[in-house]
């Protein structure tokens, strides 16, 4: 119920924001959205003892399904981009599922790291699709209503804002009760996890298939935002970002990876403006101050309040 | 009493090491038995067989009527056979009560929270319940990873030496507690065990392995008063004239 209420007013707030906000804010909480959701999968996957460096791979293969749609199919609604997205990479990540759930630790962060690599390097190869520099695209209409001119991005934090705090409810309510528990003791001992009669691959293999579905998500709110692709959105760096942002938020809670998003996207903002030659030094200064004082993620910080 | 489970002629061996020479045994339903041999003898192979974690080169494991050789350490546990290990297999971020709510969740309880209290009073976990698997006593810890093998149907309970690694003056103590458990659950324990007074006090049958092979079946007094079991399995010096 909490997790609902707390789901509730963070609507509220998305809402506001897609009505009143000025365009720049509106763009930038939709990439927020987007990287949380993709993060929040990322932490599925962790909660389940696995680190995956090819998350690029679905963000790609969502932002491209999503892009697609409207460049070669002509279908510019962008709730059929959004599940598209989302359903691409799921289909992709139930196949490669197959092979990685038998993976684990460095071999499974490596393979998805492959993985991911291979479908960028696809992606340059192929003219059609733009070659490196992508291509665009174009959504006007909303469950087949149009949208008036000017408002395409509103719209679309709107819908993102659904999309994300819909999968954010129901992570949050599975991992609340017995497959949560069931992830952590795969994380923990699969030796008991077999040896009470449940299957340690296959809680990894629908666990890697709702973080790839997720990463859609994310890659198709992202094409959305932007109004482009091109193969950056595979690229390791962008799978590293993940990561990063799944440290700085923590695992402990579904709103962590948000939040953190949320920092990461303002740090760049404001540190690309302010010194364009240092951004970057400034994040890893602040990987390495999170890894040293707050281990378990910025998250701890609100639970310390909490309990105080 | 009809045989819970048997063993037909199995053979193992690693390289030159026979670990089953040539395993014929039989055990009724609601029965405590003991394995007992020298490391090395093949009781945890044994064990490991049974519960398919190692397949042997040839012969049968027939639980409840029904050829288990081949099959996944997750699908016999599936069909009620169940384990403890020597070093307790926990899961150890998680607290007590939660490590028994996946076991009973996994095991298909119809009110796994209940069943979980149920077992905490059983094994007089109840203090600890809050607490990290990882942060546990040893005596503790085994006795948790008895209870999490003794979930919701289990009718074959294997446990590896449960008493090993625990305090001389705890031992009887967390072998009443799990037998106790064990009969009120109505399962059949079969026990790997290094200590002879454990095994004398709570064993209905025994049975001595010794090089991959049987030297002594049968009630406690007897097969621990064999000349071969007191020479090979308990270590007592025995002149070979008075053998």
């Amino acid at each position: 119920m909490k997790a609902a209420a707390a789901a509730a007013v963070a609507l509220a707030v998305l809402i506001a924001v897609a009505l009143l906000a000025p365009q720049w804010l509106v763009f930038m909480t939709m990439l927020v959205l987007a990287k949380g959701v993709v993060v929040l999968g990322l932490v599925v996957l962790m909660r389940t003892g696995l680190v995956s460096f090819g998350q690029g791979l679905y963000f790609g293969i969502g932002a491209y399904a999503a892009a697609l749609l409207s460049h070669q199919f002509h279908i510019a609604d962008a709730a059929v981009m959004l599940l598209a997205g989302a359903a691409a990479a799921g289909l992709a990540a139930a196949l490669l599922g197959l092979l990685l759930a038998n993976y684990r630790e460095i071999f499974f962060a490596m393979l998805s790291l492959a993985f991911s690599m291979i479908l960028y390097g696809l992606l340059v190869k192929s003219a059609a699709l733009g070659s490196t520099d992508g291509f665009n695209l174009h959504a006007r209409t909303l469950f087949g209503i149009a949208i008036a001119s000017g408002m395409e991005r509103r719209v679309f934090l709107l819908a993102g804002s659904v999309c994300a705090l819909g999968a954010a409810l129901l992570v949050h309510r599975l991992f609340g009760g017995h497959w949560g528990r069931l992830a952590t003791a795969v994380r923990d001992n699969e030796l008991r996890v077999a040896y009470l009669g449940a299957s340690p691959y296959l809680v990894v293999y629908v666990n890697y298939q709702i973080a790839g579905a997720l990463a859609g998500l994310g890659g198709a709110l992202v094409a959305l935002a932007v109004g482009h692709v091109d193969p950056e959105t595979a690229y390791w760096t962008t799978s590293g970002e993940f990561v990063f942002i799944a440290i700085l938020g923590g695992t402990q809670s579904i709103a962590a990876p948000f939040m953190a998003a949320a920092i990461f996207e303002a740090l760049r903002t404001v540190a690309s403006q302010y010194a364009p030659n240092v951004w970057q030094m400034s994040l890893g200064l602040g990987m390495l101050a999170i890894i040293m004082f707050l281990p378990t993620g910025l998250w701890s910080l609100v639970r310390r309040r909490r309990a105080a | 009493m009809s045989a819970v489970l048997t063993t037909q002629a199995l053979k193992k061996s690693f390289g030159a090491v026979i670990a089953a020479a040539n395993i014929s045994l039989s055990f009724d339903a609601d029965t405590v038995v003991s394995l007992i041999g020298a490391n090395g003898a093949g009781k945890t192979t044994f064990l490991n067989m049974v519960t398919g974690y190692l397949k042997p080169d040839s012969g049968r494991i027939i639980f409840e009527g029904r050829d288990i050789v081949g099959l996944s350490p997750r699908q016999i546990t599936g069909l009620g056979v169940s384990r403890s290990f020597q070093i307790p297999q926990l899961f150890q971020t998680l607290s007590v009560r939660d490590n028994l709510l996946i076991a009973e969740s996994i095991a298909g309880a119809d009110n796994p929270q209940v069943k979980t209290d149920a077992a905490l009073a059983r094994f007089e976990l109840g203090s600890y319940a809050s607490q990290l698997a990882g942060l546990l006593p040893e005596g503790i810890r085994k006795l948790l990873d008895v209870a999490m093998a003794l979930s919701s149907g289990s009718r074959l309970l294997l446990l590896d030496e449960p008493t090993s690694g625990v305090s001389a003056d705890e031992k009887f103590a967390i072998m009443d507690v799990v037998m106790g458990a064990a009969q009120a659950a109505d399962v059949t324990v079969i026990f790997v065990e290094h200590d002879m007074d454990i095994v004398a006090r709570y064993a209905r049958r025994v049975v001595a392995f010794y090089d991959g092979g049987i030297i002594g079946d049968g009630p406690p007094d007897a097969v621990l008063h064999m000349t071969d079991v007191r020479r090979y399995v308990i270590g007592e010096e025995i002149p070979h004239a008075a053998a």
